[in-house]
């Protein structure tokens, strides 16, 4: 589609030399090198690193050399792949693939800094809400379909994490949008985090709320009952091996680099500013806080984590959407 | 959500050695448990009776990798007993010293355990890191940091330098601000005692009826201390308190733990204030003389026995050995109805097991048929041998 309309409206643009059209190898270094695929996978891989290094400093530990995550997952390529009996088949080799799928799309919406996304349209903020929804589908379908009592047990808990955490991380992102006026992330990113914010503790309480949502979203401790190792061992992962598990782990960091960036982008002013560079540097910020937030706390139970988000993170974010659509009259 | 059977063991990240605990669920709720022992077998006791009691003094040290200590503590006291061998004043406050150290490592581990099982990694490296402190006191003096090698019979191998004491002296320092500092955190910090709190609770009758020992029983309210109710060692001359707690819960064994902590550095300290002089051991004939004793030994998880019988040779007759865990898991069994598959992990850990200790037997069964076999050691190299 993309590329199709492109094309249309940039024929003039043909090189008339060969004959060939300058616009598509454009589009395919945005989608697949930068900011497309690459960059985002690389930039995945990158706070995974950052995120275990912060971590291990706080539990006095030295940590993994920056280049352990790309080892990881080059490794898990190389090793052996098994379905297991229980499995449909079908289920199993394509989950990792429309996961990896579907967060990568995610990022294609999302604005590196200044440098604008590769798809930008009024309303692209839901879009990539959306598929991060998807992406918690997949990890259901993923458990449920594996054939491990492990593996459903962890799908339900990320279903049941999902009705926690979703409406509160929309209801901040929501609150950002009010008070821009926009449905559109760079429109967003222009309005709001450009000059000084004239309602800071509008502001603040989104980010409170957005924080802690991604936290769970991403199921990081303390909301890692869908994958609580000692419980469940892996949960809907637990019986995936080699590239599957490749595919599935680069999806993972994809979705947290989707979920980081988006929070960058939304609350912080540096992206609007310092461009790709200040991109980085507000991702590794707010990775820094969750780490923080991962290495403080035990696992909440799922039905505590529930009834946290209910009792105490919702109404929080609806206190700040009203205040939102008060100040803005 | 259906019924569904999930298996905890033989191999899962929730257990530290093989064995397997099959839980049907409902939801998340646990309504039965199956527990399955015997998955590491060794078959110490039998080994024991065709080695020298010397030789058996090594290999029953290696019955546990925490509490190795304790093990040949119980087993020297036996055999002292038969063979009536008088140890020395010093080498009795030696072998408390070396309890009480291992006893600190044991709760220190069990603490980050703990931590890990309810997904609070970073008290674990904590815990761990500071354990670390007590595992290099024990090699300065025992040159190893596991399975030290103190005992024999009539006594112990090594001798405490002024070194030594110098050094204790300063790790009890670090120990104790250490101790101090996680009995702030578990009792204090909200996700962590959240999870604790109220899980894996047993009453006093039950911890009774169920016969605990050690902490599990003392956390809910049952007052027993070997090292006061039938001392041994140096525990006769030593003032110390028995730390219990009502609750019954994970949060109360976890008091319970932490105060010991802090009551083995207090014992640790009277140690080193008065340490007798004196020989470190007495001389053990090779053959034990005809008769049987038992002994009872306060371990880290609680009470250890020992059965020894001798028939005159330079070889046990019988070793039996009891260790804590096995008096335990009745209560692990009876706390596990009616929770959520999220406590299961924290409450097999609850009692600090140590499996490969209880393990007393294989029992060859077909989960169809319920045919049970006996294989012989023959048998089984002829059917597995590749």
């Amino acid at each position: 589609m993309l590329l199709e309309k492109r094309r249309l409206a940039f024929t003039g643009s043909t090189d008339p030399e060969n004959g060939f059209d300058m616009t598509v190898i454009n589009d395919l270094f945005k989608i697949l090198v930068f900011p497309g695929f690459l960059f985002v996978v690389n930039l995945g891989l990158f706070l995974e690193w950052v995120d275990r290094k912060i971590y291990a400093r706080l539990q006095n530990r030295i940590g993994p050399p920056w280049y352990q995550p790309w080892l990881d997952v080059l490794k898990l390529f190389s090793k052996e792949d098994v379905i297991p009996e229980g499995a449909s088949s079908f289920m199993f080799t394509w989950l990792p693939v429309f996961y990896l799928a579907v967060t990568v799309t995610a990022f294609l919406c999302i604005p590196v800094g200044a440098y604008a996304a590769v798809y930008s349209f009024p309303g692209d903020l839901i879009v990539v809400l959306f598929l991060l929804t998807l992406a918690t589908i997949i990890l259901f379908l993923l458990g449920w379909y594996s054939g491990s009592p492990f593996g459903r047990v962890g799908a339900v808990r990320a279903v049941t994490q999902f009705l926690a955490y979703e409406v509160p991380l929309v209801a901040a992102l929501l609150t950002q949008a009010l008070l821009a006026d926009s449905w559109s992330i760079s429109l967003v990113m222009a309005r709001t985090t450009v000059g000084f914010p004239r309602f800071v503790g509008v502001h603040l309480i989104a980010l409170a709320v957005a924080l802690i949502s991604l936290q769970g979203k991403l199921l990081r401790v303390p909301f890692d009952a869908p994958e609580a190792e000692t419980e469940i061992v892996a949960g809907p992962l637990t019986e995936y091996t080699g590239r599957r598990l490749a595919f599935i782990r680069l999806a993972e960091r994809t979705e947290m680099a989707v979920g980081v960036g988006l929070v960058s982008d939304l609350f912080l002013p540096f992206p609007a500013r310092l461009g790709v560079f200040g991109f980085v540097i507000s991702t590794i910020l707010v990775t820094f806080v969750l780490s923080v937030l991962r290495a403080s706390v035990a696992r909440f139970r799922i039905e505590d984590t529930t009834v946290l988000a209910w009792k105490y993170i919702l109404p929080f974010s609806a206190l700040g959407m009203v205040l939102a659509i008060i100040v803005r009259g | 959500m259906s019924d569904m059977e999930i298996p905890v063991g033989p191999q899962h990240p929730a257990l530290k050695e093989p064995e397997s605990f099959r839980f049907e669920l409902e939801g998340e709720i646990v309504k039965s448990v199956d527990i399955r022992l015997g998955y590491v077998h060794r078959g110490i006791e039998r080994a024991c009776q065709d080695r020298t009691w010397i030789q058996a003094v090594y290999l029953i040290e290696r019955i546990c990798g925490i509490c190795s200590h304790s093990h040949t503590t119980c087993f020297c006291q036996a055999v002292e007993d038969i063979a009536g061998l008088e140890v020395p004043r010093r080498a009795r406050y030696i072998r408390s010293l070396i309890g009480e150290m291992e006893r600190i490592h044991s709760h220190l581990l069990w603490l980050g355990l703990a931590g890990h099982e309810v997904g609070f990694d970073t008290l674990f490296m904590y815990a761990w890191r500071d354990r670390e402190v007590i595992l290099d006191a024990l090699e300065a003096i025992s040159g190893n940091r596991v399975n030290y090698g103190m005992n024999t019979i009539g006594g112990v191998r090594r001798d405490l330098s002024d070194r030594d004491v110098e050094e204790l002296r300063s790790a009890i320092r670090i120990l104790e601000e250490r101790a101090g500092y996680y009995t702030d955190i578990a009792l204090e910090e909200s996700t962590f005692r959240g999870r604790l709190e109220g899980v894996g609770k047993i009453t006093k009758q039950q911890a009774i009826d169920l016969g605990t020992v050690g902490p599990t029983a003392r956390a809910a309210g049952v007052n027993v201390d070997l090292r006061r109710d039938d001392p041994y060692a140096a525990y006769g001359e030593i003032p110390f308190n028995v730390v219990t707690a009502e609750d019954g819960d994970l949060l109360a064994a976890a008091q319970v733990r932490l105060g010991e902590i802090r009551e083995s550095i207090r014992i640790m300290k009277y140690i080193l204030d008065n340490l007798p002089d004196g020989p470190i051991a007495v001389k053990a004939p090779r053959r034990i003389p005809p008769g049987e004793a038992c002994s009872r030994y306060e371990a880290p998880r609680g009470e250890d026995i020992h059965y020894v019988r001798s028939s005159g040779g330079d070889k046990p007759d019988r070793v039996k050995v009891r260790a804590p865990t096995l008096a335990n898991l009745n209560a692990v069994a009876e706390s596990m109805k009616g929770v959520r598959v999220a406590d299961i992990p924290i409450i097999i850990a609850g009692i600090d097991p140590c499996f490969s200790c209880t393990d007393r037997l294989v029992r060859l069964q077909d989960r169809t048929s319920g045919r049970v076999e006996v294989l012989r050691w023959q048998d089984l190299s002829r059917r597995y041998r590749r």
